[in-house]
C-alpha cells in the first residue's frame, strides 16, 4: 500500500508546492483541482487567448506568480494532474471526483488538503442586489476577464484585499468612487509594531493607500455600512455612517466588499479531522500542527484552508506538509530545510495575528444586523427570521438553528452566510460565538448533477 | 436595453461569439465566462427563487453558487466557472421575477411580497 500515489487537493500556492516537493522525492502525486489551470485564486491564470503579461496581472507579485506557475508546469511529466475536477466527497480511503459530467472514485492513503479560502462576508440591507460582489470576485473580474464590475464602484470592508483590489481597479481605469474601511484608524496605528514584522507585505499595503489618495480617491476609516439602495433592480447607491456618525449616501453602479477571508474546511470535516475554535480568525478550524499533520493518519493540511496566513505562507506550508508526508512514509528528509520552513511559518503566524489586529473582523456589525437584512442569500432567510427561529425553538447551536430556519441550508452550504450567522445567533442568545459550534460539511460539498450522485466508476 | 453591469477594460481583442439571451441576439468574446458574457450585455443572471429580485452573481470563484443559470434546453450551468460557447441560448427570467416589465406578480413572488418590499428599494 505504501506505493499508492499521494493525493493533493487544490493547485494554488500550497497545492503546487506540495506537488512539486513530492515529485522531487520521486513520488508521482495525483493533483485534483476544481479550476481549469493551476495558480489558485491569487495566482489565477487568464484563459487561453488572453495576452496581458505577468506584471499587469499580478503587480508586485508577478515574480512569485511566475515562479509558482513555472514550478508546477515543470513537473507535468512526473505527476498525474487532473484540472476541472471537483472533489465532492471524501470518505475513509476514497475521494469522489466530478469531472466532465462524470463521477469517479479515487482511492487514497495519504492526502494533502489545500482547498484555500473565500471572502468573509457580513450581510447588510440590499447586499443581494445586482452589481454587488465580494472583493475577491471584483478582483477575478479584472484579472481573469479584463472587466470592471461597474463604472462607479465603491470598495468597502476591511483587510489587505480592500486596498489591493481598489488599487488594481484604479490602475486599470476602473472607476473607483471611494474606499470605505470599517476599521478605525486608531486600530491600525496600534497594530503597526506587529505589522512591521511582515516586511514587504506591510510596505505594499501603505503604498496602495498612498497610491489611491494620490489619484484623488476618497479613503475613509471607521465607517459603518447602512444599506445599498436599488434602482431598476440593480444597485444605485451605498448608504453608510462615517467615523463621526453622520449618514452619507454615495451614488454607485457597483460595490465590492469583504471582511478578510474564511477557510474552506468542508473536506477536512468529511475526513473527520477534529476542529477547534480559533480566536484570531474567529472561526472553527481543523486541527493541525505546524508541519500540517492532522490527528487523522494520512490527512495533511496546507495553506489558507487550514487557517488564513496568505500566499507566501501557503507555499511554505505546502512544502512542509509534503515533507511531513514523506517523513511518515520513511523517506529521508533534510533536517535543516525542515527547521528553516518551520521558522518561516512561525514568523508569518506572528504577522498574521498583527494583521487581524489591524483589520479586525467587525463582529458587532453582524450582531447588530437589522432584522430585514437577507442573511442567507441562497434561501432568502432574513436576520429577523433567523433570530425568531433561534429564540422560539431554543436553537442554541448553529446546526439546530439551520434546521429550524433554513439559514445555511442552501446551495453554498453556509460558505457565504456562515461566519456572520454564527455571530447573529450568539448575539441573539447572548452567548459567546464559540459556543455556537460550526456548520457541518455535507457531501456533496458543492452542487453536482443528480444523475451522477449515485453512480461511480 | 439596460446598460451592462460589467465594463471591458482590457483583453478585448478576442474572437467574437454570438449567443442569445432571453430571445435577444447578443455578442461576447471567446474566453468569456458565461457570467461575463451575460453581464457585459445586461445586469442580471437569474431571479431569486424567493422573490427578492434578480441576482447577478457574487463571489465569481465557485463558492457562493448564486450564478447558476439556465439554458433554454434546461441545462444548468454555474456561470462564473463555465465558458460561453457559440450559439448558447440563456434564459435569465422566470415567473418568480418581479422586475420584468408588464408581468403580474404571481407564484412565490406574490406570496413573499411583504419580504420583497422590505428590501430597501431593491424592487420597483
Amino acid at each position: 500500500m505504501n506505493d499508492r500515489a499521494p493525493v493533493v487537493i487544490g493547485a494554488g500556492p500550497a497545492g503546487c508546492r506540495a506537488a512539486a516537493t513530492l515529485a522531487a522525492a520521486g513520488l508521482a502525486p495525483i493533483v485534483l483541482d476544481e479550476a481549469p489551470a493551476s495558480g489558485g485564486q491569487i495566482y489565477r491564470r487568464a484563459p487561453a487567448g488572453f495576452t496581458r503579461h505577468y506584471r499587469a496581472l499580478y503587480g508586485f507579485d508577478a515574480a512569485r506568480a511566475r515562479r509558482l506557475h513555472t514550478a508546477f508546469d515543470g513537473i507535468q511529466g512526473s505527476i498525474d494532474y487532473r484540472p476541472d475536477t471537483l472533489v465532492w466527497d471524501l470518505r475513509r480511503g476514497a475521494l469522489h471526483c466530478l469531472s466532465g459530467g462524470r463521477s469517479r472514485e479515487v482511492a487514497y492513503r495519504d492526502v494533502i488538503l489545500a482547498p484555500g479560502a473565500r471572502d468573509r462576508i457580513i450581510p447588510f440591507p440590499g447586499w443581494t442586489l445586482p452589481g454587488i460582489y465580494t472583493l475577491g470576485g471584483a478582483q477575478i473580474a479584472l484579472k481573469y476577464q479584463g472587466c470592471a464590475i461597474g463604472s462607479r464602484i465603491v470598495f468597502m470592508g476591511t483587510g489587505p484585499l480592500l486596498y489591493l483590489v481598489a488599487y488594481q481597479y484604479a490602475k486599470a481605469g476602473g472607476g473607483v468612487a471611494a474606499v470605505l474601511d470599517t476599521t478605525p484608524f486608531a486600530a491600525k496605528r496600534r497594530a503597526v509594531p506587529g505589522l512591521l514584522s511582515g516586511g514587504s507585505t506591510f510596505a505594499k499595503g501603505l503604498w496602495y493607500v498612498a497610491a489611491l489618495r494620490a489619484r484623488g480617491i476618497p479613503v475613509a476609516n471607521g465607517i459603518r455600512p447602512v444599506a445599498a439602495e436599488g434602482k431598476d433592480a440593480a444597485v444605485a447607491a451605498f448608504l453608510y455612517r462615517d467615523a463621526a456618525g453622520t449618514q452619507r449616501r454615495l451614488a454607485c453602479d457597483a460595490l465590492a466588499f469583504g471582511f478578510g477571508l474564511s477557510s474552506e474546511t468542508q473536506l477536512a470535516d468529511l475526513a473527520e479531522v477534529p476542529f477547534a475554535f480559533d480566536a484570531v480568525q474567529q472561526q472553527f478550524l481543523p486541527e493541525r500542527d505546524l508541519a500540517g499533520r492532522t490527528p487523522v493518519r494520512g490527512v495533511y493540511l496546507a495553506g489558507d484552508g487550514g487557517g488564513i496566513a496568505g500566499a507566501d505562507a501557503a507555499e511554505l506550508a505546502g512544502e512542509r506538509a509534503a515533507l511531513a508526508l514523506l517523513e511518515d512514509r520513511g523517506h529521508e528528509v533534510g533536517k535543516p530545510r525542515l527547521a528553516a520552513l518551520e521558522r518561516a511559518l512561525r514568523q508569518r503566524a506572528g504577522f498574521r495575528a498583527a494583521l487581524e489586529a489591524a483589520f479586525p473582523f467587525p463582529a458587532e456589525l453582524a450582531a447588530g444586523m437589522p432584522d430585514e437584512t437577507i442573511l442567507c442569500r441562497c434561501e432568502g432567510v432574513t436576520a429577523g427570521e433567523f433570530r425568531r427561529a433561534a429564540r422560539a425553538l431554543d436553537a442554541d447551536e448553529i446546526n439546530r438553528a439551520k434546521a429550524f430556519s433554513r439559514c445555511g441550508m442552501g446551495r453554498c452550504q453556509g460558505r457565504v452566510c456562515g461566519p456572520a450567522a454564527a455571530v447573529v445567533l450568539a448575539a441573539a442568545l447572548d452567548l459567546p460565538p464559540e459556543r455556537m459550534g460550526r456548520l457541518r460539511g455535507q457531501p456533496p460539498i458543492k452542487p453536482i448533477p443528480m444523475a451522477v450522485a449515485g453512480t461511480h466508476e | 436595453m439596460e446598460s451592462p453591469q460589467f465594463r471591458r477594460l482590457a483583453e478585448s481583442d478576442r474572437p467574437r461569439i454570438r449567443l442569445v439571451i432571453d430571445g435577444r441576439s447578443c455578442e461576447a468574446l471567446a474566453g468569456d465566462t458565461l457570467l461575463t458574457a451575460l453581464l457585459t450585455n445586461g445586469r442580471r443572471l437569474r431571479s431569486s427563487e424567493f422573490g427578492d429580485g434578480p441576482r447577478a452573481g457574487f463571489c465569481l470563484m465557485g463558492a457562493c453558487q448564486d450564478c447558476w443559470v439556465a439554458l433554454d434546453d434546461g441545462t444548468r450551468l454555474r456561470a462564473c466557472t463555465s465558458f460561453v460557447a457559440e450559439g448558447m441560448r440563456i434564459v435569465t427570467r422566470s415567473d418568480v421575477d418581479m422586475s420584468a416589465p408588464g408581468r403580474p406578480e404571481r407564484g412565490t413572488a406574490a406570496r413573499l411580497g411583504g419580504k420583497a418590499r422590505s428590501a430597501k428599494g431593491a424592487l420597483k
